[in-house]
């Protein structure tokens, strides 16, 4: 235990004082202020005409204005880059300079290193994901007035816990493939690979499959129409990010009732009110469960395969 | 435990799939010995090393280390025991001291002593002034210097360095050998060193061991190795002036002579058992001059390259 908070405390001191960890805060929080500020803005107007709106507060993390997406947008895509960047070479690294063999031969568990840099990371994770949020809620609070309630901070909370799992996701893959590959070029290309295929082309594979599995065109049936959008959908929630997407899309817009493709039928009649927040959390559960279970498991692979990697350099 | 050995391999081996990288090894080595592990690259000394460690597994056999089974409690063997790996790697970011208060933290050294232990340890090893300095801007002689005062800050019992002197200018050599030898004595510490640099060896070493393909070919001081080599043969050199053939006859007929080689006025005399009075008597007999005689002795290079051409 000693030695794992004494490997914890020194990734933790370097990740803070790392140049690219440094950088990826900066853009992120740069873009992220930019990004509430444009939101702020038409929050404004828009309250002027519509005093009684709901989760008006909510909105300053969720609204798109023009051209820049919203405040969890850029968590959600820079949010992997940090995991990556934070975990890329925690291993590879310290076997090629000769360090591990060193740390290794001092009287720790071989378990404390790998468990301490991969929560090393997290609590980076935690503390910059915070005081991001907390920097743009001072800037929201100023620019429009509104405090939050408290059902907002819980689903802000709920955000944030997401987050901080999810981008340990990818903190645990990069780390995974610091102990599969010897050399860190070939694990940070294969980790941002893997993030870009899950990404972006996750989107266009699933919409060509279910293409070509179930062929549809404007005059198609209704059925065929949804069972198409259901296989999309089904292969898209292959991938993490999908997952992440629709979780923290229903956690901060109480509005999102559905996730699935609804017909015009389904929602006649239906009052457009925001869900509370335990039906938000009924509609995600399956999303947020995997979350985290995926994170577990790319850890316990990263964890059983170095505890039987030989250390010879 | 007074006379139980400080480092005990007892049938140790090591098998990576086909090959078998150390085989049914047994060494002991004795409190505040210098014991120099010698063998040719890839022979296994390393793999050796990192099982009496407890980094690696043994395939069979038990290594024990102050007592302490290396594979069962390799946590109690890694307190006690100061590790020195090959090509030893510091965080170049950090500075030296850093990077030894890591170790320190690591060994759960208390902080004050931590810090205090650290300025010493910089002493002790000639580094007292680049404490504050990244390691990044460190030649390779002082990384090796820094590495043995970090294997110091734990105060161990037992030392075993990988190759401490490899890739070091000959003055840089001869600094880490002192400092070990400063050790030893000083410290009353048990020293292991493994290299392939055998004239280093002899010098600092009480006893060596030669490991060839995994398989401790011989085991004992550099002298006890030699005679052994000789195997009752010694081979005498004699310069007689002058050396007639005469003189060749007449020592080629003492008992025990096998051959007498002339070049000039030097003789190499081979023989099965101690012949050097006969010789003697034999070169005034012949009324020459018996300017020297000297009989050969191995050099730890000569022996080590019989033992591993032997081996082959």
């Amino acid at each position: 235990m000693r030695g794992m908070l004494a490997v914890f405390w020194k990734e933790v001191s370097d990740h803070m004082g790392s140049r690219r960890f440094l950088i990826l805060f900066a853009i992120i929080g740069l873009a992220g202020l930019w990004a509430t500020y444009v939101a702020a803005q038409s929050i404004r107007s828009e309250l002027a005409s519509n005093p009684d709106s709901r989760f008006v507060f909510l909105r300053v993390f969720t609204s798109s204005s023009g051209l820049l997406p919203p405040f969890v947008s850029f968590i959600g895509f820079f949010g992997p880059l940090v995991g990556l960047a934070l975990g890329f070479d925690a291993i590879n690294r310290e076997m090629s300079e000769g360090t591990m063999s060193r740390v290794l031969s001092q009287p720790l568990y071989r378990d404390s290193v790998i468990n301490g840099k991969f929560l090393a990371g997290v609590a980076t994770i935690t503390v910059m994901l915070l005081s991001l949020i907390l920097i743009v809620s001072g800037l929201g609070l100023q620019l429009i007035g509104v405090p939050p309630t408290q059902e907002e901070m819980l689903r802000l909370l709920l955000f944030v816990m997401t987050s901080i799992i999810y981008i340990a996701f990818w903190l645990g893959l990069a780390i995974l493939f610091s102990i599969l590959f010897r050399r860190t070029a070939t694990s940070a290309l294969g980790a941002i690979a893997l993030w870009v295929f899950l990404s972006f082309f996750m989107v266009m594979i699933a919409g060509a499959a279910a293409d070509a599995a179930i062929p549809v065109n404007e005059g198609s049936p209704p059925e065929l129409l949804v069972r198409n959008a259901n296989l999309r959908q089904g292969i898209m929630r292959m991938s993490p990010t999908t997952l992440y997407d629709e979780a923290i899309g229903t956690i901060v817009s109480p509005g999102v009732r559905t996730l699935g493709p609804v017909l015009v039928q389904q929602v006649q009649g239906l009052i457009p009110t925001p869900l509370r927040l335990s039906q938000s959390l009924n509609l995600v559960w399956p999303q947020l469960t995997t979350i985290v279970a995926l994170t577990l498991v790319v850890f316990a692979i990263g964890y059983v395969r170095f505890m039987r990697q030989e250390i010879r350099a | 435990m007074a006379d139980q050995a400080i480092i005990d391999a007892t049938n140790l081996s090591k098998v990576y799939g086909e090959l078998v990288a150390v085989n049914r090894l047994n060494l002991q080595v004795q409190e505040g010995e210098i014991f120099g592990f010698l063998g040719p690259n890839g022979a296994g000394k390393t793999t050796t090393i990192l099982m009496l460690l407890g980094l690696t597994e043994p395939t069979t056999g038990a290594a024990r280390v102050c007592g302490y089974n290396s594979a069962r409690e390799p946590l109690k063997v890694k307190r006690l025991t100061g590790y020195l790996p090959e090509n030893v790697g510091f965080y170049g970011e950090l500075t030296a001291r850093q990077n030894l208060m890591y170790t320190a933290r690591l060994n759960a050294v208390p902080e004050k002593l931590a810090v205090s232990r650290v300025s010493e340890m910089m002493e002790v090893v000639g580094l007292p002034d680049v404490g504050d300095k990244k390691v990044a801007e460190f030649s390779r002689g002082m990384k090796q210097r820094l590495g043995i005062a970090d294997v110091l800050i734990k105060d161990p019992k037992v030392i075993i360095l990988d190759e401490p002197t490899l890739g070091i200018d000959p003055d840089g050599s001869a600094r880490i050998l002192d400092l070990i030898v400063d050790l030893s004595h000083r410290r009353k510490m048990t020293i292991m060193l493994s290299s392939h640099m055998l004239y280093q060896v002899q010098r600092i070493c009480s006893r060596v061991g030669i490991l060839v393909k995994g398989k401790m070919v011989a085991l004992g001081s550099v002298d006890q190795l030699g005679k052994k080599l000789e195997a009752g043969k010694t081979t005498l050199d004699v310069e007689a002036s002058p050396a007639t053939p005469e003189l060749v006859d007449s020592i080629k007929r003492i008992p025990g002579v096998l051959n007498v080689e002339k070049s000039g006025d030097l003789l190499t005399i081979a023989a099965d058992k101690e012949v050097r009075s006969l010789v003697a008597k034999a070169v005034t007999q012949t009324r020459s001059a018996l300017l020297q005689m000297r009989l050969q002795d191995y050099t730890l290079e000569e022996i080590y390259l019989r033992y591993f051409r032997e081996a082959h």
